[in-house]
């Protein structure tokens, strides 16, 4: 069986039907815990009881980057192999990328104004992740404005594309411009872990819930968007009739 | 009732605002998800019929 049977919205259909369940369970299970068990956490000494912030800011600015790069990689395989379906999930995507991004600035701002003494800094990751943000709706916006669902994919494929640079400076931003106000990667494979177990396991808790949030949407959306095509298609052929 | 000091208020509008935005955002897709749903098995009732 190969990986390209699912690009068939029949079997999609079927196959994510089968899934949600799962998805949404999973989903419900793990984003609140891990949100109700971060908001349980002791105070730490030096930020108080903002480190709970960190249980929203971090699961949201990570799904933020990795929900343009699951874009980017539906977005090539429309461009290369014309699969419909891959481009309805590229385009269900986006808003929930988008809702990411913006928790990921808002809790960030709320959290920086008691920490950093401001609400918002032009610094190298803040600043990536509002533009980020900008090519979150500029894509939207750009599947809202082409009526011809192939040239909308075709053009926002490019613009997903070209988004890329930024989702992967949101990333790196940290490591290329030291001089911003941001601090580097809380939780880290290379460098060892800088944050003690009390607040990592809740967070990580969060992190896969968020993950799972994101799966159990990206499915509902897109089979909505397959919904939509098919219910386009039959008006059409009525039309024509 | 946990103490969340002087930082409350931070805290609390960090949770509410996340809090707000993924509900409207688990309506606002399940919303659609249904008015397709509905809007399609319609169309396919009237092809049938």
């Amino acid at each position: 069986m190969s990986i390209w049977e699912y690009a068939n919205p029949v079997k999609f259909m079927r196959t994510s039907g089968a899934i949600l369940p799962f998805a949404v369970a999973g989903a419900v299970v793990c984003t609140v815990g891990g949100v109700v068990w971060g908001f349980l956490t002791p105070d730490d000494f030096r930020q108080g009881s903002t480190v709970k912030i960190v249980f929203l800011h971090v699961p949201a600015a990570m799904m933020a980057i990795n929900i343009w790069v699951m874009m980017l990689v539906a977005s090539l395989i429309w461009l290369i192999r014309r699969h419909h379906v891959s481009a309805l999930a590229a385009k269900a995507a986006a808003p929930i990328g988008a809702v990411m991004t913006l928790i990921a600035l808002a809790t960030g701002a709320i959290w920086g104004q008691p920490m950093w003494g401001t609400w918002w800094e032009w610094d190298p990751r803040l600043t990536s992740f509002l533009i980020l943000l900008l090519f979150y709706l500029g894509y939207i916006a750009l599947w809202a404005s082409v009526e011809d669902v192939d040239s909308a994919a075709d053009l926002t494929g490019v613009l997903c594309l070209v988004g890329s640079v930024f989702a992967l400076l949101s990333r790196y931003a940290v490591l290329f411009w030291n001089q911003g106000l941001h601090q580097g990667a809380s939780l880290s494979v290379q460098s060892g872990e800088r944050m003690s177990a009390i607040y990592r396991y809740p967070l990580y808790l969060s992190m896969l819930g968020f993950l799972l949030l994101f799966v159990a949407l990206v499915l509902i959306r897109t089979r909505t968007e397959i919904r939509r095509r098919r219910l386009a298609a039959l008006q059409a052929r009525e039309m024509r009739a | 009732m946990i103490d969340l000091g002087k930082y409350a208020g931070t805290v609390l509008a960090a949770y509410g605002i996340s809090v707000l935005l993924l509900v409207g955002l688990v309506w606002h897709s399940i919303a659609a998800n249904t008015r397709a749903r509905r809007a399609l098995e319609k169309q396919e009732g009237r092809k049938d019929a």
